[in-house]
């Protein structure tokens, strides 16, 4: 335990703008869990790991000499694809399914990706370089790494283009429609097996994005997928489906809590200290709801 | 009536027969088959919660841990200082003598069983108020957390990881300590086999099994649903707990992530046992765990290196086209078998409503 934080403001302004601007990038994964969930109904535990190969496959493009910003173009078009083969592989079989299905075999794909990822890529952690340098603030005792504040700023540009998409295209109009209610949608002429393709696409399109961003910002490792599926997850169960102002709020909350938790508990307490917020989020919500006799749904 | 007792008599008795025996036919595998003991306990309890009760647990792992840390700790801690044991590899200037290890298993294992029994008491009420894929989740991160949080505390040895007491070098027989520890894994066994299979003879898994059909309706009919759930939890830890306190001596080493709170593997493994022999069957998760075991140590050598893979797509393989598991596979197949009488008419009719 050190408080050291309370006593220097610059620390709190620090760890403030870090929290918020990683929490931009969190909200960003969260939006893609909440689609796919209220789209599909399932709860896809491959989520992190989805996130980390559209990192490495920014950082593939920077060992190859092109800068790795380029991935927030490239990695969302390769994972569209490798999305929808998921979804035509083994998701298509669990949609109907109970969601404990769902979660156990999305499980398995983690488990596969994670040392797919391994072999292909090495154990090391690894780091894109974007040379974009540092903004100095307040007399230069406030560091912010300029690949943030790009990173938080095309993550807000991609939500605002998926929002307007779903609002206005035809496929955006199918995909809303066959959540509200996937049957009604069938009798009206949506060809719901393509929504569900096409939803799982843009999802791990999204992963591909926040991906590329974190190999840039922060670091990328095969096994660190499951903290980003929990992150998406708490994001999500907090701020409800479908609702991007609260995830991105959430989004922005969870950052912070990470920051402070980072200094006040110590770096090797961080995962734990997510993974513990995650009980803690569930357990008060469900005491809060069982004073009205209910149970999280 | 009395002729099905006599065949399970003979069934019985010919197994624990065959479980004494076999450090003595395998004398090689003796490992091997400890490590079988270990999972087949940690199946059936599992199977207590997600078969039994439909609390799809993947929190199991966390008493497995405890047990294990909780083990190790009280056999170090009854006679030297815990924190120079673990800070300086202690095996090298604290011996236990033979009477010291043993007394310091056998009080630690009886630690490793409670404490783990007692944190799901205390924990269960808050947990166990979630329901279908938020417990779900809940436990995982549950699970996960004890492994990062363990990973962080300097007593237990923090990331560098914590060496169990080595076995006593005052016994000559060098097949000892894998007898020593195959025993206490059968014996475990066994009590949980008897435990289990008590249950499910039981009104208690009748409710057990209420809860899984319909909670709502079991609280309507008058059973305090919660405090069964609690109870049920509670014996999966004990056990959980014992399981973990074996392996931990038998491993002799103790890492957070990869050995005591293994999410990935024995976390995992436990679920797919458990539902690969079929869920809520007294005789699934044995024979899941069996047929595992042998898979994995068959294939795992066969496959070095792409031995996740492998896991990773027989987990999807089993719960995407085998949900149901072995026995659910033989009951629908034959249910006259397991005492299932069915009508003709009623086969009929359900021919014609398809």
């Amino acid at each position: 335990m050190d408080f050291l934080i309370f006593k220097a403001p610059m620390l709190m302004v620090q760890a403030s703008l870090d929290g918020i601007l990683l929490g931009i990038l969190f909200a960003l994964i969260a939006y893609g869990m909440a689609l796919q969930w209220g789209v599909m109904n399932i709860i896809n535990i491959a989520q992190g790991d989805l996130v980390i190969l559209g990192g490495y496959i920014a950082y593939t493009m920077y060992l190859a000499g092109i800068h790795p910003a380029w991935g927030v173009i490239v990695s969302p078009i390769i994972m569209y694809f490798v999305g929808w083969a998921l979804y035509k592989l083994v998701i298509n079989k669990v949609v109907d399914r109970d969601l404990f299905i769902s979660i156990l075999a999305t499980f398995g794909i983690a488990i596969v990706f994670q040392q797919l990822m391994n072999f292909i890529f090495g154990a090391d952690v690894v780091v894109a370089q974007s040379e974009y340098g540092t903004t100095m603030l307040f007399d230069n005792s406030v560091t912010l790494p300029n690949s943030k504040i790009f990173s938080a700023f095309i993550s807000v540009l991609y939500a605002i283009g998926l929002v307007i998409y779903m609002k206005k295209s035809r496929l955006g109009r199918a995909i809303r429609a066959t959540a509200q209610n996937a049957r009604a949608a069938k009798i009206l002429g949506v060809d719901t097996e393509k929504v569900y393709a096409a939803t799982f696409g843009i999802n791990a399109a999204l992963c591909g994005i926040a991906g590329a961003l974190i190999s840039i910002t922060l670091t990328l490792h095969p096994y660190v997928g499951l903290p980003y599926t929990v992150r998406s997850f708490m994001i999500v169960i907090v701020a409800g489906l479908g609702n991007l102002p609260a995830v991105a709020v959430s989004g922005m909350g969870l950052g912070l809590f990470e920051e402070f938790a980072d200094y006040i508990l110590g770096t090797e307490f961080r995962i734990g200290a997510v993974f513990m917020l995650l009980v803690f989020i569930l357990v008060y919500r469900r005491f809060k709801l069982s004073k009205k006799r209910e149970y999280l749904k | 009536m009395n002729k099905v007792k006599q065949k399970d008599l003979i069934l019985y008795s010919g197994l624990i027969i065959l479980g004494l025996a076999a450090p003595y036919l395998f004398s090689a595998f003796k490992v091997q088959l400890t490590y079988l003991c270990v999972l087949i306990v940690l199946a059936m309890t599992w199977n207590l919660q997600g078969g039994e009760m439909g609390y799809n647990t993947f929190g199991n792992i966390l008493f497995y841990g405890l047990g294990m840390y909780l083990t190790a700790s009280v056999q170090v801690g009854m006679f030297f200082p815990l924190a120079e044991w673990t800070e300086s590899g202690g095996e090298k200037t604290f011996v236990h003598t033979t009477a010291q290890y043993f007394q310091g298993i056998g009080v630690g294992l009886l630690v490793s069983a409670i404490v783990p029994a007692i944190v799901a008491g205390a924990i269960g009420y808050a947990i166990l108020g979630l329901r279908g894929h938020y417990f779900a989740i809940c436990t995982l991160g549950l699970g996960i957390a004890a492994g990062e949080i363990a990973g962080g505390i300097e007593i237990i040895g923090a990331g560098q990881g914590f060496t169990t007491p080595p076995f006593p070098a005052e016994i000559v027989d060098t097949e000892a300590r894998g007898k020593f520890f195959y025993f206490l894994s059968f014996a475990l066994l066994i009590g949980t086999f008897v435990f289990v299979k008590y249950i499910y003879g039981s009104r208690f898994r009748l409710i057990l099994n209420a809860i899984r059909d319909n909670e709502d309706k079991a609280e309507a009919m008058g059973i305090q649903t919660m405090k069964y759930k609690i109870v049920g939890w509670m014996c999966s830890a004990f056990f959980c707990g014992l399981a973990g306190g074996i392996m931990g001596g038998l491993i002799g080493y103790i890492d957070s992530t990869d050995v005591a709170f293994d999410g990935r593997e024995m976390g995992v493994f436990m679920v797919l046992m458990a539902i690969l022999g079929g869920k809520g069957t007294l005789w699934g998760p044995v024979i899941g765990a069996t047929l595992f075991h042998f898979f994995k140590e068959g294939l795992w050598t066969l496959i070095l290196g792409w031995q996740y893979v492998a896991l990773g797509v027989l987990i999807v393989v089993i719960v995407v086209y085998f949900p149901e598991g072995l026995m659910g596979w033989l009951r629908e197949k034959y249910p006259e078998r397991f005492g299932e009488v069915i009508d003709d008419k009623d086969r009929k009719a359900q021919v014609e409503l398809k």
